[in-house]
């Protein structure tokens, strides 16, 4: 079962957690308007540690990012937490 | 294997050549369908299917085998609506016994906005088509009289979309009716065999990598199920697909009949009773991406609460074992078939927790379209392009997972 160590929190179940995608839009693509479709549909989709968003939605209502392997679904880190912050940011 | 396999079944499985015509990458219900329509349809059996596992190993074992068409889009709605007549025709055209019941299929609605989802659901259905009515209450208890109409005092079922030829099929049975009609006209079916890359050359694909060794082809196509993206971004192709688990569990024998399929896109979980007498129980993907494919207590008891709410016979079972699939799911909830922009490279993806009832429609369109190299005109509203054309096909409310 996949748990989370919220900073503020302390360690809950990923049901109270809405998860957020960081795109990752490959450099080789520079056009803008690719860049845009790329990063509204297409997915990286990577099977092994990635960085992304959770949102404790039924906590203290405040986005963190963590690292994670999707293979395992083991959490390596909790990078950071803010709150107010976009979560679009390229990783 | 068990005795059906060894006895009634002819699988003959094979080594893999160095040249194709037509290389299949997954073993599973999409990829063999394709060869066997290759086979009986197009007359091109110089093919193989490349399995990783063992056939069906993947997402074409762990689903909950329903086969509907009661989509909310014209499109999608004619789509599934073929497939559901295939697989009525596929025992006769086959011999096999695909195990296909046809059982009806009940889509509940719980608060004003799902009846009218539910209304427009019959619509839509009925003039694409494919057979939905809208059903009051007291003919709801009657076609599935275990159900709580007031839902536990929390979800009153209000109305329901009834979709007669709803049905179901077992999903082994279907993989190996298909793999051995491939089998027996000369498609060389391969497992334990993993393909690691796509192999291009300029804008053209060649072949394929894998663990033993190269193989060529002119033309490739990826029926792979979870991995997709890693291996189409071996050849550069970006796709719209992100991969969720989605997990399904099923009870003890209940010694009651339970007809029909149950399912409520308002609660997020569907229920239908399989040959053996279980109780099988779905319900929505994982939040989050995964490839793990384990098993959560988490997802058991917020599913079973739900479950219970409409069914409250179910508390006097117990639950008898519990998987997990994976789901390749699309930004707008439809598949994402055809080509890739690399040339001879095709996909067929996107099968979410819609691919089940999709396998002989989808094997019969992209068997069409390696024949011909045209894209048959059913499947073109689902090319990837669509995304970049804007005519995205949003259809999240008849996934029933969402």
């Amino acid at each position: 079962m996949l748990r989370l160590a919220c900073p503020n929190c302390g360690e809950r179940s990923v049901v109270e957690f809405r998860y957020g995608e960081i795109p990752i839009v490959p450099e080789e693509l520079t056009d803008p308007e690719a860049r845009d479709l790329d990063r509204a549909f297409m997915r990286s989709n990577i099977e092994g540690i990635v960085t992304e968003r959770w949102f404790h939605e039924a906590g203290c209502r405040r986005w963190m990012t963590v690292r994670r392997d999707t293979r395992t679904d083991e959490v390596l880190e909790i990078v950071s937490q803010s709150s107010g912050q976009r979560s679009d940011r390229t990783a | 294997m068990n005795e059906f396999v060894e006895h009634r079944v002819k699988l003959r499985f094979a080594d893999p050549r160095r040249t194709y015509d037509v290389v299949i990458v997954g073993g599973g219900g999409h990829g063999l369908a394709t060869a066997y329509y290759l086979a009986t349809r197009h007359g091109i059996t110089n093919v193989a299917v490349l399995e990783r596992g063992y056939i069906g190993a993947g997402n074409s074992g762990r689903n909950t085998t329903v086969i509907r068409a009661n989509y909310g889009v014209p499109a999608t709605v004619r789509f599934y609506q073929h497939s559901l007549e295939l697989y009525q025709r596929l025992e006769a055209e086959t011999g096999r016994w695909i195990m296909h019941n046809e059982k009806g299929l009940l889509w509940l609605a719980h608060t004003e906005m799902g009846l009218r989802a539910e209304r427009a659901r019959a619509r839509i259905n009925t003039a694409c088509g494919s057979e939905t009515v809208f059903v009051e209450p007291d003919e709801i208890k009657r076609i599935c009289p275990q159900l709580d109409l007031a839902g536990a005092g929390r979800y009153p079922i209000l109305g329901a979309s009834y979709h007669p030829h709803g049905a179901t099929a077992r999903h082994d049975r279907v993989v190996w009716t298909y793999a051995e009609g491939a089998m027996e006209r000369g498609v060389d079916v391969v497992q334990r065999i993993a393909v690691s890359g796509i192999r291009t050359a300029g804008d053209r694909v060649v072949g394929v990598e894998t663990d033993q060794g190269p193989i060529d082809a002119p033309v490739v196509l990826s029926a792979v199920g979870g991995h997709v993206t890693t291996l189409c971004a071996t050849a550069g192709v970006r796709l719209p697909i992100r991969t969720h688990p989605l997990q399904a569990f099923v009870t003890n024998h209940y010694e009651g009949t339970f007809e029909a399929i149950v399912a409520s896109t308002e609660l997020l979980f569907y229920a239908s009773q399989t040959a053996r007498g279980e109780m099988l129980i779905g319900a929505e993907i994982d939040r989050q991406p995964s490839y793990s494919y384990r098993s959560t207590f988490d997802f058991l008891s917020s599913c079973t609460g739900r479950a219970l709410a409409l069914l409250p016979f179910m508390g006097n079972l117990r639950i008898l074992r519990q998987w997990t699939g994976v789901c390749d799911m699309s930004p707008d909830y439809t598949p994402v078939m055809g080509e890739t922009g690399v040339d001879g490279l095709l996909v067929t993806t996107g099968w979410g927790t819609w691919g089940f009832k999709a396998i002989p429609a989808g094997g019969e369109a992209m068997a069409e379209m390696i024949a011909t190299g045209r894209t048959p005109e059913m499947i073109a509203p689902f090319s990837v392009n669509r995304f970049a054309a804007d005519r995205t096909l949003a259809d999240r409310g008849s996934s029933g997972t969402h």
